[in-house]
């Protein structure tokens, strides 16, 4: 009995040994661009690296600011995450409502038809989006609506998502008819009964699906580099890229650059990583 | 629920119009412009009907090199992290105060942008001034040319990816682990059964189902590696295209060769692919949940 318990403690010991190390390892890039981020250009090609800058130096920030239009990046990545995120949630929330509470007919087939659609990987559909984008152009006065170079080629593409639809009809299910139907005794309208009533009873849902879609925006890569060819309209990633190239050797530069385009998603999870762990092994969990 | 009405159509309809625009209709496209000859995109022309796209992609070397560069996703990396996810997610469901710490540190790689963390990883294997290299320097090895030398260039990525998916894995891990009733574990520490035991004859089957399925996620993401590729080596394909993915294939023939019809022949030929691990995930499920 005695040895076992001495086994335990030394397995305890282990085990928080390897989780901390674990921990340093996943953690250790993020902590290496910040680092790297503050230092000198003499420091960052020190040989070996010092692992803390001796005077951190913020005006890499301003500098990598200033040599590239990330100010612009920025506001189109904000700009992008928000429209699309906005979209989702109204295109999500209608289609959910439909399919938990209306009846209409096909509504099985339709539904089964764009579970098909998940199956469809979407890196293959770029390609071809492409050339809808490129074809489409919709322009308002100086304005460009849609077509290459417009928030529309950015946005619309991104406004539906079967995925999320699927996961709030999951959750729209589970309220009780009962509530509907007392609702319908009461001559709440459907619509009136959506936004009422069904959105803040699924608060928790909505908004988790609001942040992962922002994020995943927010980090989108391909879609944006195909279609924009403007430097005003790139987002920050393409932008990151881009700099990433022109920046040669200033690495405690291109570092900056990459800490302006995760921080803020940083920020955003630690603040609601509840939301997005639940979410994520949701998703995960469903398949 | 009410009777048939077709107001439920007027609240599908902002959804079925960007879904039938962004997703069935260039899915239609693809298979059709895989069968155009000589396609050009930008005066919408083409000199006939046949499968000479697939041919060339098919007997393409570098397609051969993508399709391998998978295999070896999905034979190394795949389980590799799978297997470090369920080690630390069994550790870390073993914790109790520290618990939420891990979970959080853990996930980060998760949420984080590819591209950035991806360039900051090329910095880290730069061979002259990253920090890879005078880690190893530091023990007296040689350093080692990462990410110029094709030899080195797809294991500097396979470590990358490791690192990149084991996030999701041990979520999803942790989530399982939650779904095994507290009273097997219970009777085996009466039992005092030894904790190796109590993982290979508790933990890993009673979560089997979650192995298989983040198995398959992870050939099928396999295939659609693209962001880590360009982060990585700065906007290309590895040096001599050593580390060229499925997707990044599709991209360069799309978007550096303007070949259009090859690059929907090899989009075509990745739903094929995609399909059928989706149907043996499908099968597997199934099976499973008997």
């Amino acid at each position: 009995m005695k040895s076992t318990k001495v086994s335990n403690l030394v397995l305890d010991i282990l085990k928080f040994t390897i989780l901390i190390l674990g921990a340093i390892i996943t953690m250790m890039p993020f902590v290496w661009m910040i680092l790297s981020s503050l230092k000198t250009s003499s420091e960052i090609t020190a040989i070996p690296p010092t692992f803390f800058p001796k005077d951190p130096q913020w005006s890499n920030y301003q500098e990598a600011w200033s040599r590239a239009p990330f100010l612009r990046y920025f506001v189109n990545t904000v700009i992008v995450a928000v429209g699309s995120t906005f979209g989702v949630l109204i295109t999500t929330v209608l289609s959910a409502f439909a399919f938990s509470r209306l009846n209409f007919p096909g509504k099985k087939l339709i539904f089964s038809l764009l579970m098909a659609t998940l199956m469809i990987p979407g890196e293959m559909l770029v390609i071809t989006n492409y050339i809808t984008v490129y074809n489409m152009k919709l322009e308002i006065g100086e304005t460009r609506i849609m077509g290459i170079d417009s928030y529309g080629a950015l946005i619309i593409p991104w406004i539906a998502s079967v995925f999320y639809i699927y996961l709030l009809t999951q959750f729209f299910m589970q309220v009780p008819d009962a509530i509907y139907l007392a609702a319908k005794v009461d001559k709440c309208s459907d619509w009136k009964f959506m936004w009422k009533i069904m959105l803040p009873m699924n608060k928790q849902a909505v908004v988790t699906i609001g942040i992962l879609n922002f994020i995943s925006s927010w980090n989108a890569f391909m879609w944006p580099l195909l279609v924009t060819n403007d430097p005003n309209m790139r987002v920050l990633s393409n932008g990151l890229t881009q700099f990433q190239s022109e920046a040669g050797s200033d690495y405690q530069l291109i570092m900056a650059a990459s800490c302006i385009l995760v921080m803020p998603i940083i920020i955003i999870y630690l603040f609601l990583r509840k939301y997005i762990i639940e979410g994520v092994t949701r998703s995960g969990l469903k398949g | 629920m009410e009777k048939k009405s077709m107001k439920g159509w007027l609240y599908l309809l902002p959804a079925l119009i960007i879904i039938t625009v962004f997703t069935l209709y260039p899915l239609i496209r693809a298979f059709s412009m895989s069968i155009m000859l000589d396609y050009d995109m930008i005066h919408n022309t083409f000199t006939g009907y046949g499968l000479e796209n697939y041919q060339k992609v098919l007997s393409d070397k570098s397609f051969h090199k993508a399709l391998g560069n998978t295999t070896i996703y999905a034979v190394v990396v795949v389980p590799c992290s799978i297997i470090l996810s369920l080690l630390i997610a069994a550790m870390i469901n073993g914790t109790k105060k520290t618990k939420g710490l891990f979970q959080t540190i853990y996930f980060l790689p998760y949420v984080t942008s590819v591209i950035a963390i991806g360039i900051v990883w090329s910095w880290i294997y730069n061979s002259r001034y990253g920090l890879l290299n005078s880690i190893i320097s530091f023990f007296g090895f040689d350093p080692i040319e990462w990410l110029n030398k094709p030899k080195y260039a797809l294991p500097a990525l396979i470590i990358f990816a490791v690192w990149k998916s084991m996030a999701f894995n041990i979520m999803v891990f942790l989530a399982g682990l939650q779904t095994i009733p507290k009273e097997i574990y219970d009777a085996a520490k009466v039992d005092s059964t030894p904790r190796w035991r109590v993982f290979l004859r508790i933990t890993v089957p009673g979560i089997a189902p979650m192995i298989v399925y983040s198995y398959i996620m992870g050939i099928i993401s396999a295939f659609k590696v693209y962001n880590e590729v360009y982060s990585l080596y700065g906007g290309k394909a590895g040096p001599a295209d050593s580390a060229i993915t499925v997707v990044y294939y599709i991209w360069k023939k799309f978007y550096q060769s303007f070949k259009y019809g090859e690059a929907a022949a090899a989009a075509v030929i990745l739903f094929f692919i995609i399909l059928a691990f989706t149907m043996v995930q499908k099968l597997v499920r199934k099976f499973l949940s008997r």
